[in-house]
């Protein structure tokens, strides 16, 4: 098989190789079951996040307010199960979160696809209006005691075991999640007609609507789609964490969608791939779990991304402008 | 006619107080190729996105073999068979040949899960039906301005078409690529689907079409077969007005020479390239696509670097292959596609013209001082007379001709004593033409010295005082003015 080194997926692979084989060489105990165990807990938020913001690029929008999104779905589900439905098992509590992110969704697809709003000025103002509102209207205080279906989805484990060295690792439930939200999002962009118009729309909009699509439906799934996985993500955040706490999570939108374009996702739209998405997301979460291992600060961690963001971007972008530049 | 296809009767729409279309009625039958001709602004494109169901109209009524339809939208159209090919294309660049072709069918299908197998199948047989071969994977973005235009003809083909619209469907093709274009029709034809061709370009337009109908400010101005109308006659129509070609008025005898090309050289692209250039003359250096001619249009301007030669200008020497150091020596060039190489489309028109101004007007601290600076771009748009009506619009809402008047504004806002035109009328209506003409002959006579690259030949004729034809990246004849027929310079263009 011919290797296309101006796809951004080959470059961060090697990246990811790179740096493992780093970091192998530094500490032997950096190959091990534990490690894998680490970086796939750490994966388990960001894949959700990143698969989220992906749909949205290859849309032609962008979102930037999931994460407000997933932090008010998580308070106010934990919040609102503790008062009314203490009963509710795991699967309600998920479930719940996804109707309140679909809602929160819902809002920015009325914006975005039905008023017809500039996407990142909407989701913008969304994100601060969704984590100011949480604050001022719902509360600020941490709640530390979940209610018993988060609580027993925080106790889930894939598997378990014990190292040679007689140090523990697991594999939390919620990988699973996050594994059956990148099939089934792979499964609607590639294989449903609904996932082509989303392709035809980040590739044209005009086009899209020339030839009949129903441009503001296929927008409007987009945004409440991104809510759902938002909700779903946030309410995972808690369980896993033992606390939903009202200023986690924001912040972190930008890393995600660094991730999504490192995995070869265009800005522009129309371009997009989960191979990609999860590669990014693996990298990043890489360089946050393990650069401490290479004996850099953690302080470096966000210059490493930063470098890693132009480097994984632009040397691909410079390559297909030299070989343009040799063909013409 | 009582078998037809699509029938319009006192079609109207109106935008916001301005009449776009005012009832216009014709109708269309099977197997017939009918032309809509008309100027910017005519009210063509309207009347395409009227039947296209894209925009509705005000009044007026449509019947599509027989039945009068209801309110359209692109879907009631395209389920009809009429098939829209737009001036841009309209295709999905991120995805590939066969989805594109294939999408509307399967929209069309209605079914909810992406059946590639019988995509990829569809798309093989349209491009085999037209006889071309295009590979189905790649993306549509990496072709070539021509097989994209292929790739919208078969996906309007690839489900049941009756009526094909095609918006200027040639501004973008060199000759070769119009004969297979005008095959592909004729075979559309035969077929027994109807074609509406939309065009600036006569000739084609007599070729194929049986039947012409001319719009003008949106009203049906003249109708009949293409029998009963020849190029004069249908630009009166367009126009309102006869448009004749003059020649140019004869250049003064001793006007002193401006530029003087010796010896320009570029390995595998033109060689030994030597002419003067006269102040006031127009001077036109035709040839064919291939010949070099926008090689060494863009070498004069430094766009290109040769590998010899000297350029002189008022007998200083302009370096080579620098276009900042060729405009500050008082080289301008209008470049073939306005619409990449020329314009800031998204910007407004006064920007766009004023961008080449800005270190005339900024103080020593670099300081715009912008009230100048748009005054003068404002000043120019009345002299070249730009339609504009905002000249804060983005450049994009003009019409080609106009857009070519915001290229040419400016430059002249930095007053040059050489200008290259390259293609100054591709993508322009017969009367912006005329204009356009016009204005490169004031110009010349207020003491420039126009090159004019064309292969446009009677364009050449009616404009330049001197033809230079160029084969194989030479030089090989040169003419005066009237020295020569159409006919003769065609042949010798080709030979």
């Amino acid at each position: 098989m011919k290797i296309d080194w101006t796809r951004n997926e080959t470059l961060v692979a090697l990246v990811i190789l790179a740096f493992c084989a780093a970091a192998a060489a530094s500490d032997p105990g950096f190959l091990s079951v534990a490690t894998l165990t680490d970086l796939l807990r750490g994966g388990i938020v960001l894949g959700i996040f990143a698969v989220a913001a992906m749909i949205v690029l290859i849309s032609g929008g962008i979102d930037v307010s999931f994460t407000a999104v997933a932090a008010f779905t998580m308070y106010v589900t934990a919040m609102a199960l503790n008062a009314a439905l203490p009963g509710m098992p795991w699967w309600g509590a998920l479930g719940f979160g996804m109707c309140v992110g679909a809602l929160l969704g819902a809002i920015n697809g009325v914006l975005i696809a039905i008023m017809g709003l500039p996407t990142l000025i909407v989701t913008l103002g969304t994100l601060s209006i969704f984590r100011g509102f949480m604050l001022t209207f719902i509360g600020q205080k941490q709640i530390t005691t979940l209610p018993p279906g988060m609580r027993e989805f925080g106790r889930m484990m894939l598997l378990r075991g014990e190292n040679a060295d007689g140090s523990f690792y697991s594999l939390h439930g919620a990988f699973a999640v996050t594994v059956i939200v990148i099939v089934l999002t792979w499964f609607i962009l590639q294989r449903t007609m609904l996932g082509r118009q989303i392709f035809a729309i980040g590739g044209s909009v005009e086009s899209a609507r020339r030839i009949g699509i129903n441009v503001r439906r296929v927008q409007f799934f987009v945004y409440v789609y991104v809510g759902i996985l938002a909700g779903l993500a946030g309410v995972i955040h808690a369980s896993m964490a033992r606390v939903a706490n009202p200023f986690d999570l924001v912040g972190l939108e930008l890393s995600v969608i660094a991730a999504v374009v490192l995995g070869g996702a265009r800005l522009a739209g129309g371009h997009g791939t989960l191979t990609g998405t999860i590669l990014g997301v693996a990298l990043i979460v890489l360089v946050r779990n393990s650069l401490i291992v290479l004996g850099i600060p953690s302080t470096w961690q966000s210059v490493a991304i930063g470098l890693l963001i132009l480097i994984g971007t632009g040397l691909p972008a410079w390559q297909a402008k030299r070989a343009a530049a040799r063909s013409a | 006619m009582t078998d037809a296809l699509v029938t319009l009767d006192g079609v109207t729409k109106t935008y916001s107080g301005i009449t776009a279309l005012d009832g216009v009625g014709f109708s269309i039958a099977a197997g017939e190729a009918v032309c809509l001709a008309g100027e910017n602004g005519s009210g063509k494109s309207t009347l395409i996105k009227i039947l296209a169901g894209v925009e509705r109209p005000d009044r007026g009524k449509i019947v599509f073999a027989g039945k009068t339809q209801g309110p359209l939208n692109p879907r009631l159209s395209a389920d009809a068979g009429i098939k829209v090919i737009f001036q841009d294309f309209s295709l999905f660049p991120n995805l590939s040949v066969a989805e594109n072709i294939a999408f509307s069918a399967e929209i069309s299908h209605g079914s909810r899960l992406v059946r590639r197998g019988r995509a990829r199948a569809l798309a093989a047989q349209t491009l085999s039906r037209i006889g071309v071969d295009i590979p189905l994977d790649v993306a549509v973005e990496t072709l070539s301005v021509a097989h994209k235009q292929l790739v919208a003809i078969c996906r309007a083909l690839a489900t049941k078409a009756r009526l094909i619209i095609m918006d200027e469907p040639t501004t973008a093709l060199t000759e070769r690529e119009v004969r297979v274009l005008l095959d592909i029709i004729r075979r559309l034809k035969a077929d027994g689907v109807a074609v509406l061709f939309v065009s600036h370009k006569l000739a084609e337009v007599l070729e194929v079409c049986e039947h012409v109908v001319v719009l003008r400010n949106g009203q049906k101005v003249a109708e009949g077969p293409a029998t009963e109308f020849d190029a004069a006659s249908l630009t009166r129509h367009m126009t309102g007005r006869d448009v004749a070609a003059q020649p140019p008025a004869p250049l003064a005898e001793n006007a002193p020479v401006l530029l003087r090309v010796e010896g320009l050289n570029k390995t595998g692209i033109f060689a030994d390239v030597s002419f003067d250039l006269h102040a006031g003359e127009v001077l036109a250096v035709s040839g064919l696509l291939g010949s070099g001619r926008t090689a060494l249009a863009k070498a004069l301007f430094g766009l290109v670097a040769p590998d010899g030669g000297s350029i002189r200008l008022n007998d200083r020497g302009v370096p080579l292959g620098n276009p900042v150091a060729a405009a500050e020596a008082g080289i301008g060039y209008v470049p073939e596609d306005r619409l990449t190489e020329g314009l800031f489309l998204t910007q407004s028109i006064v920007q766009n013209i004023a961008i080449g101004r800005l270190d005339a007007h900024g103080n020593a601290a670099g300081v715009l001082d912008w009230r100048a600076l748009l005054g003068e771009a404002g000043d120019w748009l009345r002299r070249l007379s730009v339609k504009a009506p905002d000249p804060t619009a983005p450049v994009r809402s003009l019409s080609g001709g106009n857009q070519q008047r915001v290229v040419l504004a400016r430059w002249m806002a930095r007053s040059p004593k050489v200008l290259i035109l390259n293609g100054p009328s591709v993508g322009v209506d017969v009367g912006s033409k005329a204009e356009i003409h016009g204005i490169i002959a004031d110009l010349a006579a207020s003491g420039l010295g126009v090159i004019v690259i064309s292969d446009d030949l009677p364009e050449v004729l009616s404009t330049a005082h001197r033809i230079l034809v160029m084969k194989d990246g030479r030089l090989v004849q040169g003419f005066a003015s009237g020295q020569v027929s159409e006919t003769e310079l065609a042949h010798r263009l080709a030979s």
